[in-house]
């Protein structure tokens, strides 16, 4: 267990001797790292985790938006890495503005991006810049909001 | 859920093809909008959302323990394995360790889960391809197990069995026995749908070298399950990341190298073989008397008896039935190995009695962002068992 929690903060520590820029915030909770990074960092920072081959994040299980309205940055974009050789995980958060809600997308480094990115458009209204074809992908074309954000009612607008 | 196709440009001789939703092959609502020359498809575009429920959403109004009966409904044929995986994000979170004799009970019921889950796969699969009998046969083993799960939970299909802190009745006396019978028997059928299945040439054509994806495309596009380890990936969650006391059973990762369709059948059926595998070894594990809830008060419900005898019992009993628990503010991420693929809850707590978000990484829905690839410059025949393989559920995708 502590060999464990010491490699953790290794990739942490890592990243921050790459680049101490790129890592504003670390999270520990019940054994999980989240490494929070500014919005201008991510590409170069998930470049950096996913071809390190040290570190060699190669597979993005999920990429998540969680809505804190009416707390201002409102959105937190998560992105679940996995390292499938060392047998180990990493999240990233982003915080974005509730004004200008957009991120780069991630689909040039891991391409399974593409649909966890156009959920997190359709559902939470996150638009991720440079994604080949951000459209809807669960609710119709000509659906009006993004249902899954906290001011949107669970039982829809009547 | 758009509705339209940009077709390859210049391409005057083309035909779009629209299949589904309500096709016997897509194995449920999903819609592949299909750009063909001749028979050969040369653009496919899965599209999908007809059966979105917003069930995320929906979680989060409901009280942590109310949520558990939205997971059975996420994916249908493996309910046990969705309960899990849910359960262990909220213990996680909640920081509470369950008694060993409810984590085997698991392990066994999750276990049968998968083999259940196999077993339609493997029947619908056959019967897109053209061999009905196998359909027959594996729904008839599976109707035995769903009959355990009547047996030990009272539900056939959405059990909602495990609870937060452990599972949600003391199982029926004699539920082994019962267990031990089907288990039993099912080497000799496995070995029955395999000789009519892995040598049969008309099986082996329309399988062998169709549906090809390479372990590093597989990677790169998120697949995982068997979509993964019939690419030579050998990546196992239950082995990875070992929850729910994985660690103490012995089995092995079944791996194939050819990427193609009939390397995914062989790794299902062999799953089924570790499977019982493991469900044996969780029989002879499982102790005869013990706690099946963790002690947590304020947490998990006291026992009746608690509750009838003392005050401190009533009060929890109330308050967990009327206003549930709150865990700790933060954020975990839970995966487990379902018979899908990783699985994976996120759930973000706020410190109130309602899951402030809950997010499910669902393996068919990632799984099936591979299938243009898979039957792209294939013959539409191929497009069928290209679906078959993914082994999606609609509603795991759509949620």
């Amino acid at each position: 267990m502590e060999s464990k929690d010491a490699d953790k903060t290794l990739v942490v520590h890592q990243l921050k001797a790459w680049d101490a820029q790129a890592v504003t915030e670390v999270i520990e909770f019940r054994g999980e790292t989240t490494v929070v990074v500014p919005r201008e960092h991510l590409m170069r920072a998930a470049a950096y985790l996913a071809s390190e081959p040290s570190l060699h994040f190669s597979f993005l299980s999920d990429i998540t938006t969680v809505d804190r309205f009416p707390l201002e940055p409102r959105f937190e974009v998560n992105y679940h890495l996995l390292s499938l050789d060392r047998n180990e995980r990493l999240r990233l958060k982003v915080r974005l503005g509730g004004s200008d809600p957009s991120v780069h997308s991630v689909t040039e480094i891991w391409p399974t991006a593409n649909w966890h990115e156009r959920e997190n458009y359709d559902l939470m209204g996150i638009r991720f810049e440079g994604h080949p074809e951000l459209s809807r992908i669960l609710m119709p074309d000509d659906w009006e909001g993004h249902p899954q954000r906290k001011d949107y009612p669970v039982e829809g607008f009547r | 859920m758009p509705t339209t196709i940009e077709t390859v440009a210049g391409s005057a001789n083309t035909m779009v093809l629209n299949m589904g939703p309500q096709h016997p092959s897509t194995h449920g609502v999903l819609r592949v909008v299909l750009e063909l020359d001749g028979e050969i498809v040369l653009k496919a575009r899965p599209v999908i959302g007809y059966l979105h429920t917003g069930i995320e959403k929906n979680m989060e109004a409901k009280t942590y323990s109310q949520a558990i009966t939205m997971t059975d409904r996420i994916d249908y044929l493996a309910p046990l394995s969705n309960n899990l995986c849910y359960c262990l994000a909220v213990e996680k979170i909640l920081g509470i360790e369950i008694p060993k004799r409810a984590q085997y009970i698991r392990v066994l019921l999750t276990e049968m889960t998968r083999i259940a889950s196999h077993l339609v796969w493997l029947g619908t699969h056959a019967i897109d391809l053209g061999a009905m009998s196998v359909f027959l046969y594996t729904f008839r083993e599976r109707e035995e197990i769903m009959k355990i799960f009547e047996h030990v939970s009272g539900q056939r299909m959405m059990t909602s069995y495990f609870r937060i802190g452990g599972i949600a009745l003391e199982p029926p006396p004699n539920w082994l026995d019962h267990i031990r019978r089907v288990i039993d028997s099912l080497p000799a059928h496995i070995d029955e749908y395999e000789g009519l299945l892995t040598n049969n040439r008309i099986w082996l054509g329309r399988t062998k070298g169709v549906g090809i994806i390479s372990a590093e495309d597989a990677i790169a596009m998120g697949a995982s399950g068997p979509m993964l380890r019939g690419s030579g990936v050998p990546y196992d969650i239950r082995k990875a990341f070992p929850y729910s006391s994985y660690e103490e059973f012995d089995f092995d990762i079944q791996t194939q190298t050819a990427g193609d369709c009939f390397a995914r059948y062989q790794v299902r059926v062999a799953e089924i073989r570790e499977s019982i595998k493991i469900v044996r070894q969780a029989m002879e594990k499982v102790p005869a008397e013990g706690p099946i809830k963790a002690t947590a008060p304020g947490i998990i419900a006291p026992s009746r008896e608690e509750m009838k005898s003392s005050i401190e019992g009533l009060i929890y009993h109330f308050k967990i039935y009327t206003e549930g628990f709150a865990p700790p503010p933060g954020e975990v991420y839970q995966a487990i190995e379902s018979p899908r693929g990783e699985l994976g809850f996120f759930v973000a707590s706020d410190g109130s009695a309602h899951p402030y978000r809950v997010k499910v990484r669902a393996p068919s829905f990632i799984n099936l962002q591979t299938l243009p690839r898979l039957c792209e410059g294939r013959l539409i025949a191929d497009v069928v068992a290209c679906i078959g393989t993914t082994d999606i559920v609609l509603g795991e995708v759509d949620r």
